[in-house]
This record gives structure tokens, C-alpha cells and sequence, in this order.
């Protein structure tokens, strides 16, 4: 219905490998400048695109997440987009006011107080006294900081310099605004309060937002694209799909073991009932293969171990853990301590229906000695024994856990009516 | 809100090519950057001063000891710089002073684009602001220096006329062809250290084909290349003004201008050319 706010069209952009040629260059790159020159750009030695071909378009209320490794260049992009440098092909169209919150506080000058950098990051980015004159309350609200208003900077710290850095930038009312993995310094309430300010911003302007935090993104963002070594190597409106990607760009967690040593793995079983998988030597699973687990059917898994005879009951801890390493999903243990045997023994876990979403995933296991009280002894644990993918149909949302739910649909509302106002006050129906 | 909305666009053409949209870009930079300049400039002034015990003193120690060291010399008869017209110490004093002010405005586009380096880098902002802003920066040290000079010419006897309403305009003058000179060496000098790391030998040199330390010599190829060193009549005819004596320079000293006011309007549009350029190359 509207026009782009943010046109991007086979952008890219070469730098240097080599410092002393990349000045020659620029020396070089002034004189075309200076002459009109209209020579293409094509890579001189040493150098190579940082940005290679990126096309995009932005619509107001969209929010454009941009993924990819370090130096693959998102941060080059933004750059551009921001105008600060030019692109060396194709072309980039800016419509409206440009709001940039990358490295909120630049241009602090320590020796000043807060209140007087306010004037001047102001200053910087845009804002004319009179607006800074007029928001300056809220600045100093939002950054809660009205007791270290007039300390110098210096003696903030950085948590604070970025909360007044980014009070100052919220005031800005841009209609298209570029983020650049700048809250990851605050603390975590500082960090809601400028995710709500984003969102309130977002409602009228076209964002671009780069981070790591894949949580945040899948949370902000409604699409992105994924970037390696210059090129955009994934576009979707689906922001899942691209963090998805993402992962698959790295190798995951290595497999480590710990523990008092009383229990040693011998053999594992994997998958889903139908078509497991048994490796007879734990030891030799291959850390970087993923087993395809349909999350519908059931899923087992096989423990073969032996444990020191001085242990008598244990209990077994099973996590999954998602690519970012952050714990997604436990299985109860056993509800009471299982006994232990002389000799090789196996343990079988059996869970009907894996509520996870797609992704890629690692089991961790733990094997701990029960003392009823506590958890008690570790007598082995290995992180990431084993890693699988989940693959549903299609993705739901960003969460990593799907839960099954009853739906019911009634054509009689006042049937639902009713029920409530039982569990209230008890109304009288005519 | 279908108001106008201005609309960016980056491509890699040499922005020569659309000449009539540089310039209003200029011009926009700068009445945009005008508010800005004052704020940076501020900023700067503000935190030169609060981290010292003397102070203000700092803008006039190295003017003031250059100007003893030369007294001595002439003094002791070390090294003879001929008649002037005006007492030795007084000529000196001026002329040391209208140089250090010369010399703030030279270094100025240089140091103060490398010092925003950090705001160069990740926001979009007049880049004229920085320029403007030193421009102030060395109006407000300049003006200590004069008030101090005013001060001293007092005390040693030499009163100003009614040309010292003029002496401002010499001023100005001297702090263009600074921010000129500055801004001619700032691009290359943003790309390659050296700049920075000569430019105090070669301005040494400058000073001493400058009448600052004594007077215009009448004869010999030394003569000559005074006269064709527009610093020199922008030196002597703002001493002149300053002093109340007769301005031997003045056709000179306009012409220095007209052609200072000229280069500086193309080296400001140089600058905004290639910052885009130098940014990349200097920044991480």
C-alpha cells in the first residue's frame, strides 16, 4: 500500500585487506572523486567485498533483522544506509528521517557532566536546542539518572553511559531507524524499557536491526536476512527460518564430561521408536551429526552403562539444550531412585511427543547419585552426548517449546458468559 | 502526513556529477551545522579548561615565551633583524601572537576531524559543523591572546587609533587563510600521518618568510619572496590596524583575500567530498 521507505538495490562494497594500500587507495579513490570520475569499481588487489550485492526493500512498521557472522558485513551496510559511507555499486534510497542507535554515546566528552553531553550528543544527532531544551526532563527520566546528572561522564559507568546515550537517541523521531547491537550493556530492566521504546518508535518507522541475540530478534523483527562474507545468503519473512540459518553456519558445542568417574557410558540408543539408532560405543558418536527426529512420534532413548558398585540408587537428569547453549527443555527424572546393578546395566526413556519446535538441538546427560535430599553426586555428566534436528511442517512463531493445547470454538457466547459468572459472583439469569 | 519528506540517495558516482545538489547540500550543512559547531565548540573550550590549574594561561605561554626568546636574541645582539618601525618587543609580541592565532586556525581541520573520529564514524551529521567549530574554537583563544596584547601595547606605551576597528577584519582574515591552509592538507593528512608529523617543521619555516619576528627586508631575493607570501601582508596590515600605523600592504592584503575566500569555498566542498572516503579508510 506504501512506498518503501528504505530501497536498497545490488548494494555493495569493497574494502582492503592491507593498510598501506588501503590509504593509496583512498588517495586514489579522492582523486576520482575530485575528477567526476566514472570508472566502475572493480577490486584492486588486496581487496575484497564486504558487501557483495545486498538488495532489500523497507515498508513503514517493518522491521528488517540482520543476521550473520562477525564480519559479514551488517555493521558495512548500516553504514551506508546511514550515509556515512558510499556504497562502490548500486544504490540506496532513503526516504524520511534516518535515526541510528549505533554506539549510543559517541562523542561523550568525560570531562563534561551528563547534562551538558546531553546538549551535545543532541547537538549531533540532529536535535535543536529548543527540542533538547523541551525533552530534557524525559532524557534524564528515562535514563533514570538524575542524581549523576551534573557528575562528569568519567566517572559513570558504562551501563549508565549507554542508558543516558540511548535517552538521548529515543528522542529522535525518525521514519526509518538503524539499531546496531547496542543494549547489550545495560541491565536487564534498562533493556525492556528500551525494547518498549523501540517498539513505540517501530509503529511509525521502518527499522533495521542487527544483533546476536537471536531470542531478541525473533522477537522484534518481522523479517530478516542472513549475511556471510558480504552476501545475503538468506531472505525470508520469516525471521525463524533465518535464525535458523544462522546456527547452521557454526559448529555447535563440543561434547565434554565430567563427574566423579563411577559410571561409565558404554552404548547409546537414539531416535524415534521406529527407526532408532544404537551406537555401541558412546565415545564414537560424531559430535557434529544431527539426528532427524519427527517431533509426532515417540522418542527413545538408550543408556548402557556400568556404575561403581559403593553407589546404591541414582536418578538420571536428561536436558536439551537449543543452538544458543541456553537450556530449552528437562525431562523429570524418575520418580523414584532406580537401583543400581552389577555389571552393564540399561536404562530406557521413552517420551510420547517432543514438543519442540524446529531447530537444532543437544541432549545432555547427568547421572547423579541419590541422596532423597539433595541432588547429590555427580557420578557423570556429558554435555552435548548427542545433537538432533527437529523438522515440524512449518514454523510456529520464535518459541522453543510448542505446547498442545484443547481449542474449542462455541456459537453461544453466553454459555461462556455463564461459566464465568459462576466462578464470580453468582448472577441471575432471567 | 503526506508532507514532503526528504529523500536520500547513495550511489557511487562522483557527486561532482550533480553539482547543484552538492552545493545545497553545502549549504544546508552548514546553516544545519552552525548549531551543532557552537555545541562542539563549547564542548571543547569547556573541557580544555577544566582539567588545568592556569587555565586560560596556557593560550598565551607559548606566544609569550616565543616572543621573549626573540627579544633576547635581538637583545644581545645574537641574531640582528634590522630597524622597525614600531618598538622591537611590541613588534615581536604582535607578530608571534597573530601567528599562534594563524597557526590554532591551521591545525584546527586537521586535530579536530581526527578527534571526532569516533562520531565521524557512526552518525550522520554536517561535517561542516567540525570545520565551523574550530573556527570558533580559535576565536575564543584568539581573543585572550588580543585582549592580552591590547593589554601589553597599553603598557608599553602604544596606543591604538580608530583603526583598531578594522583590526578585527585583519583577524578574520588570518584565521581564514589558517582554516584554508588547514583544510587543503587535512584530506591527505587524514589518510597519512606524515602530514600531521611535518607540518610543524614546514610551518617553522613559513614563519621565517613571514614578517612576524621582523620586518619586511627592503632588498635581495629575500624581499621578493616575502612579497609573494600572501601571509605576509595579511600580517603586517593587521599589526598596522592594531598599532595605529600606516598600512603599506593594503591592495595586497585584499587581493589575499579575494583569492583566501575563493580557495576556502572549494577546499570546504573538497572536504565534504572525500570525508566519505577517509571515513572508510579510518574507521575500526
Amino acid at each position: 500500500m506504501s512506498e518503501p521507505l528504505v530501497r536498497v538495490q545490488n548494494v555493495s562494497k569493497k574494502f582492503c585487506r592491507d593498510l598501506k594500500k588501503s590509504l593509496w587507495y583512498g588517495l586514489m579513490d579522492m582523486i576520482a572523486e575530485l575528477t567526476g570520475s566514472t570508472a566502475a569499481r572493480e577490486l584492486r588487489p588486496k581487496e575484497f567485498w564486504a558487501v557483495d550485492n545486498v538488495s532489500f526493500e523497507l515498508e513503514k512498521g517493518e522491521c528488517l533483522g540482520l543476521v550473520g557472522p562477525n564480519g559479514a558485513g551488517k555493521s558495512t551496510l548500516l553504514k551506508m544506509l546511514n550515509g556515512i559511507i558510499k556504497p562502490d555499486r548500486g544504490r540506496i534510497e532513503m526516504h524520511g528521517r534516518v535515526g541510528a542507535l549505533i554506539e549510543l554515546g559517541a562523542g561523550f566528552n568525560p570531562i563534561l557532566t551528563g547534562r551538558e553531553n546531553i546538549y551535545i550528543n543532541g547537538s549531533v544527532l540532529g536535535l535543536t536546542k529548543h527540542e533538547i531544551d523541551r525533552k530534557l526532563d524525559d532524557i534524564i527520566g528515562f535514563a533514570e539518572l538524575q542524581d549523576f546528572i551534573d557528575t562528569p561522564v568519567q566517572n559513570y559507568s558504562s551501563g549508565m553511559r549507554v542508558r543516558l546515550g540511548f535517552s538521548i537517541a529515543a528522542q529522535m523521531e525518525p521514519d526509518i531507524l538503524l539499531v546496531d547491537e547496542v543494549l547489550a550493556v545495560g541491565d536487564v530492566g534498562f533493556r525492556i524499557k528500551c525494547y518498549n521504546e523501540i517498539y513505540r518508535i517501530m509503529e511509525n518507522s521502518a527499522v533495521i536491526f542487527v544483533s546476536h541475540s537471536m531470542p531478541q530478534l525473533g522477537k522484534v523483527c518481522t523479517s530478516g536476512i542472513l549475511m556471510d562474507k558480504g552476501r545475503a545468503i538468506m531472505r525470508s519473512d520469516n525471521i525463524s527460518e533465518v535464525i535458523n540459518g544462522y546456527y547452521n553456519l557454526f559448529a555447535g558445542e563440543q561434547r565434554t564430561q565430567v563427574g566423579s568417574g563411577k559410571v561409565r557410558l558404554i552404548a547409546v540408543r537414539f531416535g524415534n521408536k521406529t527407526d532408532c539408532i544404537t551406537y555401541p560405543d558412546a565415545q564414537a558418536i560424531d559430535p557434529n551429526h544431527y539426528h532427524h527426529i519427527d517431533a509426532n512420534k515417540p522418542l527413545t532413548i538408550g543408556l548402557t552403562f556400568t556404575m561403581d558398585q559403593a553407589v546404591d540408587c541414582y536418578s538420571i537428569l536428561l536436558s536439551i539444550s537449543d543452538v544458543d547453549q541456553k537450556l530449552v527443555l528437562q525431562i523429570l527424572p524418575p520418580e523414584r531412585p532406580l537401583k543400581n546393578h552389577p555389571g552393564a546395566q540399561e536404562v530406557l526413556v521413552t517420551i510420547d511427543s517432543l514438543l519442540l519446535n524446529t531447530g537444532k538441538y543437544s541432549l545432555t546427560v547427568h547421572f547423579l547419585k541419590d541422596q532423597k535430599t539433595d541432588w547429590g553426586e555427580i557420578l557423570l555428566s556429558v554435555r552435548s552426548l548427542l545433537k538432533f534436528s527437529v523438522q515440524r511442517d512449518r514454523y510456529i512463531g520464535a518459541a522453543p517449546v510448542l505446547h498442545t493445547a484443547q481449542w474449542n470454538i462455541s456459537d453461544d457466547p453466553s454459555s461462556i458468559r455463564h461459566e464465568q459468572g459462576n466462578t464470580g459472583q453468582v448472577m441471575d439469569l432471567p | 502526513m503526506t508532507n514532503k519528506k526528504t529523500v536520500a540517495v547513495y550511489t557511487p558516482e562522483s557527486r561532482f556529477r550533480s553539482p547543484w545538489v552538492l552545493l545545497k547540500e553545502m549549504g544546508t550543512g552548514i546553516i544545519y551545522g552552525r548549531e551543532l559547531a557552537w555545541r562542539l565548540a563549547v564542548r571543547d573550550i569547556s573541557a580544555q579548561y577544566r582539567q588545568t590549574a592556569l587555565g586560560l594561561i596556557w593560550a598565551l605561554i607559548l606566544p609569550i615565551a616565543n616572543t621573549l626568546v626573540w627579544i633576547f636574541l635581538n637583545g644581545s645582539g645574537i641574531v640582528s633583524v634590522g630597524k622597525t618601525e614600531l618598538p622591537y618587543p611590541v613588534y615581536v609580541l604582535t607578530g608571534t601572537m597573530l601567528w599562534a592565532i594563524f597557526m590554532d586556525a591551521l591545525n584546527a581541520p586537521l586535530q579536530d576531524t581526527m578527534a571526532s573520529k569516533s562520531i565521524l564514524t557512526k552518525i550522520n551529521f554536517p561535517r561542516e559543523a567540525i570545520i565551523l567549530a574550530g573556527i570558533y574554537k580559535t576565536l575564543f583563544n584568539g581573543s585572550i591572546k588580543i585582549a592580552i596584547m591590547v593589554l601589553a601595547l597599553l603598557v608599553l606605551g602604544i596606543y591604538p587609533d580608530w583603526r583598531l576597528a578594522l583590526f578585527p577584519l585583519g583577524v578574520l582574515s588570518l584565521i581564514m587563510a589558517g582554516t584554508t591552509l588547514g583544510l587543503v592538507l587535512a584530506p591527505i593528512g587524514l589518510l597519512y600521518t606524515d602530514i600531521g608529523k611535518g607540518l610543524p617543521l614546514v610551518m617553522q619555516f613559513l614563519m621565517y618568510v613571514t614578517p612576524v619576528v621582523f620586518p619586511m627586508p627592503s632588498q635581495g631575493w629575500i624581499s621578493v619572496l616575502l612579497k609573494l607570501n600572501p601571509l605576509s601582508s595579511l600580517i603586517l596590515t593587521t599589526r598596522d590596524w592594531l598599532t595605529g600605523f600606516s598600512t603599506d600592504y593594503l591592495s595586497l592584503f585584499f587581493w589575499a583575500n579575494g583569492i583566501l575566500l575563493v580557495l576556502l569555498f572549494v577546499v570546504l566542498l573538497v572536504y565534504r567530498l572525500v570525508m566519505p572516503i577517509i571515513i572508510e579508510r579510518m574507521s575500526t
